[in-house]
């Protein structure tokens, strides 16, 4: 997309990749230690996860956190080398705000995590100093603290769900220009918004702590951080209704994945809102609410989104074409999946049915009876997913370099791609990749491009 | 929009991307990165010495400061070594660069054995609270650094002996040098907030 033959660090990328299988393992093999694997939940909040009541050394909840010291520092490795990659091995003429806005919200997701990760790799050291060799940050009987604790997990996870949602509005971006072939409503605010999201993002953490002592101040102040994050994310949301509007729409798969994923998100946008309401969470919080509140984000929104880039792409990626009514039935069963497992769960939540239970009073059953038949209307849903990936990538139609009439770099490439994208010979940059129905070519002698890419 | 006519002749330029030279950005942002762990002990730090009903553990009563005062004018003073040392071998002056280069290393080695004298004369230990889990922490993690710096300052040197390695640049010295002075201004924090703070 930047024309780069390949990441600013090969082999940093290579380590990055190959320590993911190492801490894979070291997490797997907790299963079988004394005491089994960990079982303070992905909080792993303090004084739960601390006890070591069979006394062992070596246990689960430590094999957990070098679990994730280890990933950290794999995510911290791939950040540096998408950012380096980014801001220095641009196509020549490619100046930021002539990037592709997937490139912005690659760049802005990477730097949340080259902030975050420290503060949770500095926490969970702490933690596990407290579970192994006896100090007491976290213990209250030696002049410790567990809430600080939570202080260092939401600090970044609270900016990890962009770490997964911004790629996703670089996605949409892509989508919804070339499907509606109108240049993206708003380009340079859009492009900044992420960084907007970058920022905000590291300061609303407390809003996950809205119920365990924190002090009033605290509360309101984040609640209000938490409204602010609505500001860039409407500006991003606007603008993409407004490529839409009048747009000339074509409702391929990955179309219908955006628009799907679109909707989406701005209804777990809503909840998420409600959820930063501190009235309304301390009644709220712990509940399925919650639960129902970040898979819609998480999946209804964000899978979604990747499901879209991955037929987008996949012509781009294999060289053959994916089978469209396939791709249209997976979106319809998905779509209508993801909506019955998780929209009832929301009356779950605020009629009060806690999480992490592992049974419930029949009066939450209706709520939960939907849920279980959406979720296996979903597992259904990956049947026509995987025929037509494996289908079409063995023996789909072969793909022309640019299916779609795409703007951008990787569309001047035969599909797919050779090892080094463009080698020695990458285009000039003149103009942003929206450039849809205004007639200005995105490179100087694109003509040349095209044929090249044509021609191999 | 554009012609697939094969028989037009395009007028063509090729365009190019630097491959090389991003080691200094990424070690930029690594630097930025692991400053942040380091906020993060710091802001620990402040927090407990703040808000804790007892700090000191019983039968402590405050940090030797001398020790740690003259292992901080060492370290200091490497920083600039170390600067003198970039200086040689950007003049082409290996030698110098190497002897300078050397005594930054002995003077980081010095800082380690101070700290580890300091730490065998302690009365308390990485339990005594959080007053030993941060002073162990902060000033261990530290100390790490220190001594994962004098490796790849050994590492530099021994690649100056390769013939020719400088004369295409002298990315690897500019990185850990600069490493050199993270490490170093980190110390200074640190110094304030564990030896200084503790008399107010
Ligand atoms: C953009 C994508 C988003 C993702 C991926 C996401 C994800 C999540 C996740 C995973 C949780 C639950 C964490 C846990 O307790 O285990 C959560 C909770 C929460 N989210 Fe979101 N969220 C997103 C957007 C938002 C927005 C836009 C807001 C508010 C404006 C918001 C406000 C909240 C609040 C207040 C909670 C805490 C609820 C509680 O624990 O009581 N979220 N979110
Ligand atoms: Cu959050």
């Amino acid at each position: 997309m930047i024309g780069a033959p390949d990441m600013a660090f090969p082999k940093l990328n290579a380590a990055a990749f190959w320590l993911v299988p190492v801490f894979a393992v070291l997490l797997m093999a907790s299963f079988f230690v004394p005491g089994g694997p960990a079982q303070a939940g992905w909080w792993s909040y303090p004084p739960v996860s601390i006890q070591n009541p069979l006394g062992h050394f070596f246990n689960g909840q430590q094999l957990w956190l070098l679990a994730v010291a280890l990933s950290g520092i794999s995510s911290i490795f791939g950040a540096i080398n998408f950012v380096t990659t980014i801001i220095r091995m641009r196509a020549p003429g490619m100046g930021f705000f002539k990037m592709p806005l997937y490139c912005w919200t690659a760049w802005g997701a990477q730097t949340i995590q080259l902030i975050g990760l420290p503060a949770l790799t500095g926490g969970a050291i702490m933690l596990l100093f407290d579970l192994s060799f006896g100090t007491s940050f976290f213990k209250p009987e030696g002049g410790g603290d567990p809430v600080l604790y939570q202080h260092f997990f939401w600090f970044y996870s609270h900016p990890a769900v962009y770490v997964m949602v911004l790629p996703v509005f670089g996605i949409f971006s892509e989508v919804f220009t070339c499907y509606s072939r109108k240049p993206l409503f708003g380009y340079k605010f859009v492009a900044l918004a992420s960084f907007g999201i970058v920022f905000l993002s590291l300061i609303v953490w407390a809003h996950h702590m809205f119920y365990t002592g924190t002090p009033n101040w605290m509360r309101i102040l984040f609640m209000f951080t938490t409204m602010t994050i609505a500001v860039p994310t409407g500006v991003k949301v606007f603008a993409w209704v407004a490529t839409l509007w009048r747009g000339k729409l074509r409702l391929t798969t990955p179309m219908l994945f955006c628009l799907g994923g679109l909707v989406n998100f701005i209804f777990a946008g809503i909840t998420g809102v409600m959820l930063g309401t501190v009235p309304i969470d301390i009644h709220v919080g712990n509940t399925y609410f919650v639960v129902a509140h970040f898979h819609y984000v998480i999946f209804n929104a964000i899978v979604l989104g990747v499901f879209a880039a991955v037929y987008h792409w996949f012509p781009k990626f294999t060289g053959h074409m994916y089978y469209e009514g396939l791709g249209k039935l997976h979106f319809a069963l998905t779509f209508i999946g993801c909506t019955l497992n998780w929209l009832p769960l929301h009356w779950a939540g605020l009629l009060g049915m806690p999480r992490r239970v592992a049974s419930y009073d029949p009066e939450f059953a209706i709520w939960n009876v939907i849920a279980s038949v959406g979720a296996f209307l979903l597992g259904v849903a990956a049947i026509p997913f995987i025929l037509n990936m494996v289908s079409s990538w063995a023996r789909g139609p072969k793909a022309p370099p640019n299916p779609w009439g795409a703007i951008g770099l990787e569309w001047l490439l035969p599909s797919p791609p050779p090892a080094e994208n463009f080698e020695d010979d990458v285009p000039t940059v003149l103009n942003n990749p929206y450039g849809y129905g205004l007639d200005q070519p995105q490179v100087a002698d694109e003509a040349f491009y095209v044929r090249r890419a044509q021609e191999a | 929009m554009t012609s697939s006519d094969p028989s037009v002749q395009l007028d063509h330029t090729p365009g190019h991307i630097k491959h090389d030279g991003h080691n200094l950005t990424g070690f930029v942002i690594f630097l930025c990165s692991e400053s942040i762990i380091f906020l993060a002990f710091f802001a620990g730090f402040s927090l407990f010495k703040l808000t804790s009903p007892e700090w000191l553990p019983a039968g402590v009563d405050g940090l030797e400061v001398k020790m740690p005062l003259i292992n901080t004018i060492v370290l200091v003073s490497s920083s600039f070594v170390a600067y003198f040392a970039e200086r040689y071998l950007h003049k082409g002056n290996l030698w110098g660069f190497r002897i300078v280069w050397f005594i930054t290393m002995l003077m980081g080695a010095y800082f380690v054995y101070g700290q580890y004298v300091e730490w065998s004369s302690l009365k308390f230990g990485l339990d005594s609270g959080v007053f030993g889990g941060t002073f162990y922490l902060l000033t261990g993690f530290h100390g790490l650094h220190v001594i994962t710096g004098i490796g790849l300052m050994g590492l530099m040197l021994f690649h100056s002996f390769r013939p020719g390695n400088y004369e295409k640049g002298d990315m690897g010295v500019t990185s850990v040098s600069l490493f050199w002075h993270f490490v170093d201004v980190i110390w200074i924090i640190l110094f304030f907030l564990i030896y200084v703070w503790q008399r107010y």
